[in-house]
């Protein structure tokens, strides 16, 4: 569906991608993770033909966006960062709008709004000003204006970035069900849980270049330990301490408020952190994520 | 049309600490405006290519123009009409347009009554300022007149205390009414009055064009006794009838300022 | 509950074949917005350009001297101003319709960031927004022209008809240089000064109230450059019946250049606002 081969974009002196390689495959849910400013947003205009590349090749259903822009986001379905919704039009007019872009007569449009706004449960909300929605239900209603076309591939930038825990579940509800229907989803996120929940292969990103590739899982298996044990002490004492407890994991990473050791036994590191007469004032155990997958391979943390 | 159209941008926010007076507001307005001095200069234009345009364009056509029994330029006639115009035009904006964004966007005067500030202090900082920039715009407007030899009596100095009072009458009045605003929408009906007072308040011709019964009606709109107060003054023949438009036009502010305050406290202070 | 299911066989969804074919899916954006927006309009569309005819064109008129000599040709003040507020007036509509509103689009709420993720490109969208305005406007001025009718300030009746028409191309005259310039800024401040240092001097010095010749010779030539005093001119000829084909030529000469240029640099800059 879609292939890079070292793709690059730069703006002016700043280059925010920096040849990158993907491909991916119908059918699949492919995740983009990386911190803001990674490179995961213009890599997605590029792909949407909103963005010529600066560099390498780039072809999404075999062509090129810089030719065939039109005809690509015609099959194309696009999720903004950013609200691009017409505050001031109703939700069902802000989709027949929209359906309309597409080349679709207007029954059919008609009939696809009620799928959509049953599918983002919105229909008692059609005559709604978008002024008035909630910023879940707004996203929703991007996420139902973006699939008005039966779009083979759906790109969705941040899609639950801002919404409260509550609507990013219905969200991702959503998004799975989308993904069971076959259709080829692309997003990016900075959330390790969303890029956990959704994506079935993802490549982390940093300053503009891949880092690694693969599934979530494989990536955590392949750049970290089973569990994680999180040790909390005094403040500005986390460096200092670092190396009374190194021999004692796999690997240890110093962040400003604790101290994370990697093993595949955390419990038993617990117990040798308090043998040592260490008393961290606060300890957990958790499994390794894609958090740390990432903190591993660049050295810093997705959230900042 | 180009009803002085003064589109001023936006406003932008920005906090203010103790103190307890209108003044702060009023600083706080120069701040804002000190950043915005290109906007500041034009919009003492508008009523001065008025002036030149129909005053002097279309006033080289006009002939035979009287005024109180003696012939007069039609320059003369139209100036202090735009003087009187434009200080409604500036206030109403002010305190419609920019009020509203203040009142219901960037909500300002709650982040000031967070502090000492009485509601009454806002309104009257809000019209203070209007009028400091209403009174530098007329003074400047005046100066023209001078030069442009339009001016004959020492009469004419009353006429920037007299905008100012035309300026404050409908600043209070015009905040007054946007406090009674919901939406948008409702700013059509600012519009909608501002636009026929300044074409219809003997501003380009005498109330004497109009039937009789029409001529009543017109003689007690405010506008039209404001721009009667200001040509009396600045044609040097004051009459007992400007004390009148004076006395007409304090009580036409106090009725506004008294609203504004009662709205303010029960919008603000709930 | 029906999940996003190919249920109904469906229209493929396609890249527009033209430009025109392009625009056109646009209709249906714009009828919406009209329908939701038309009521805000009524009276700076329809209230306002009469009163500005009845207290200048009637009331000052009773005051100006009717000499056909001095008025270009009008046996009246009234016919003299009324042809020049009818395109002082499809100037002021293109000034509304192209600047906040654009804007908007732009920077608040960024509907064409939307319309571009659509098949659709910055000409479609420009096509269509120009449309719109065009047939906005004549709308207006034919109603302000009927309006103007029973006034008997009109010479022939298809001399009425075109310079309907011609107020088509003022509209686009200046709405695609106020398009170009509301993509181009970086704060909506610059509009209080296009308003006030471009507009309103336009309406008041471009011939609309008084002949540019009062201006005086060199002022004159300065108000003749205006595309505002190409466009009276020619609404004027036109419905005073005195027409001098060679000068109306040049007006629209003018006046289409003008909008072509612009309506070629807006596309571009459009473009490069939406693709980066």
């Amino acid at each position: 569906m879609i292939s890079a081969r070292g793709l690059r974009k730069s703006f002016g002196d700043f280059e925010a991608v920096r040849g990158i390689d993907v491909s991916v495959r119908p059918g699949v849910a492919f995740g983009f993770l990386g911190p803001n400013g990674a490179g995961k947003s213009s890599t997605m205009r590029m792909i949407c033909c909103v963005s010529p590349p600066s560099g390498g090749e780039l072809r999404v259903f075999g062509m090129d966006p810089a030719k065939d822009g039109p005809k690509i986001k015609a099959r194309l379905g696009v999720c903004p960062q950013e609200d691009t919704l017409d505050v001031e039009l109703n939700v069902y007019d802000n989709l027949f709008v929209y359906g309309r872009y597409f080349g679709l007569p207007r029954a059919e449009v008609k009939g696809r709004i009620e799928e959509l706004l049953d599918f983002v449960q919105l229909t008692d909300k059609a005559k709604a000003k978008v002024d008035d929605l909630s910023g879940g239900m707004k996203r929703r209603l991007t996420i139902a204006r973006s699939l008005i076309n039966r779009p083979e591939i759906l790109v969705l930038d941040e899609p639950t970035t801002g919404l409260d825990p509550q609507a990013r579940h219905v969200i991702w509800d959503r998004l799975f069900r989308l993904k069971q229907a076959g259709v080829t989803l692309l997003l990016t996120t900075h959330y390790m849980d969303e890029a956990e929940q959704l994506c079935d292969e993802l490549v982390v990103m940093d300053q503009g270049r891949i880092v690694a590739h693969g599934t979530p899982l494989g990536l955590i298996q392949q750049h970290s330990t089973r569990e994680v044990a999180e040790l909390r002490f005094g403040v500005g004492e986390h460096e200092a301490l670092a190396a009374k407890v190194e021999d004692l994991a796999e690997r240890v990473e110093v962040l400003p408020d604790r101290l994370l050791l990697y093993s595949d036994d955390g419990e038993a590191v617990i117990e040798a952190v308090h043998s040592r007469d260490l008393s961290p004032v606060a300890t957990l155990v958790r499994r390794s994520s894609l958090e740390d997958v990432f903190l591993h391979l660049t050295g810093r943390t997705l959230v900042d | 049309m180009a009803l002085f159209t003064a589109a001023v941008g936006a406003t932008v926010a920005r906090p203010l600490r103790g103190g307890a007076a209108a003044r702060l507001l009023l600083w706080r307005n120069i701040l804002v405006y000190r950043r915005a001095w290109l906007v500041f200069i034009t919009g003492f234009l508008e009523p001065v290519f008025y002036l030149f345009s129909i005053g002097i364009g279309v006033g080289a056509m006009v002939v035979g123009f009287e005024y109180a029994g003696k012939p007069v330029d039609y320059r003369e006639f139209v100036a202090p009409g735009m003087i009187a115009a434009s200080a409604m035009n500036g206030s109403l904006l002010d305190a419609t347009f920019n009020f509203f964004f203040k009142l219901k966007y960037n909500k300002l005067y709650d982040q000031m009554l967070a502090t000492p500030l009485r509601t009454v202090d806002i309104a009257v900082g809000e019209i203070l300022w209007n009028q400091l920039r209403s009174g530098i715009y007329v003074t400047a407007f005046l100066l023209i007149m001078v030069a442009m030899d339009l001016v004959h009596s020492w009469w004419a100095l009353l006429v920037v205390p007299a905008a100012l009072l035309i300026g404050s009458a409908f600043g209070a009045v015009g905040m007054a009414l946007t406090t009674y605003m919901t939406s948008w929408q409702d700013f059509e009906k600012v519009t909608l009055a501002m636009m026929p007072m300044f074409l219809f308040s003997a501003t380009f011709f005498p109330v004497t064009a109009y039937p009789e019964w029409l001529r009543w009606i017109v003689e007690v709109t405010p506008l039209y006794r404001g721009v009667v107060l200001c040509r009396e003054l600045t044609l040097g023949v004051p009459s007992w009838g400007s004390l009148v438009s004076v006395v007409y036009l304090l009580a036409f502010g106090a009725i506004g300022l008294v609203v504004v305050r009662r709205r303010l406290d029960s919008l603000l202070l709930t | 509950m029906t999940d996003y299911a190919d249920s109904a066989p469906a229209t493929p969804p396609t890249a527009p074949a033209g430009l025109v074919s392009g625009a056109l899916r646009m209709g249906d954006y714009w009828l919406t917005v009209l329908a939701r927006t038309w009521k805000g309009g009524v009276i700076t569309t329809f209230v306002t350009p009469f009163f500005y005819v009845l207290a200048l064109g009637v009331l000052l008129g009773e005051f100006v001297e009717a000499d056909p000599a001095t008025l270009e040709g009008a046996d009246s003040y009234l016919a003299f101003v009324a042809p020049g507020m009818v395109a002082a007036h499809a100037m002021t509509i293109a000034f509304s319709e192209m600047t906040y509103p654009v804007y908007g689009m732009v920077k608040w709420q960024r509907i064409y960031f939307s319309m571009i993720a659509s098949p659709l490109t910055a000409s479609h969208i420009v096509l269509a927004q120009l449309g719109f305005l065009m047939l906005r406007t004549l709308f207006a001025c034919g109603v302000f022209l009927l309006v103007l009718a029973p006034f008997g300030v009109f010479e022939t009746w298809w001399g009425v008809l075109t310079a309907w028409l011609v107020q088509g191309l003022v509209v686009l005259a200046f709405g695609t240089p106020v398009l170009l310039f509301s993509l181009s800024i970086k704060g909506e401040e610059s509009f209080a000064l296009i308003f006030r240092l471009g507009m309103i001097p336009l309406t008041l010095f471009s011939g609309t109230f008084f002949p540019v010749a009062n201006l005086g010779p060199v002022l004159e030539k300065v108000a003749m450059a205006s595309p505002l005093w190409q466009g009276v001119n020619l609404t004027r000829m036109l419905a005073l019946g005195e027409i001098d084909w060679a000068l109306a030529a040049v007006h629209v000469g003018y006046l289409g250049l003008l909008a072509g240029v612009c309506w070629w640099l807006a596309v571009r800059r459009l473009g490069e606002r939406l693709v980066s």
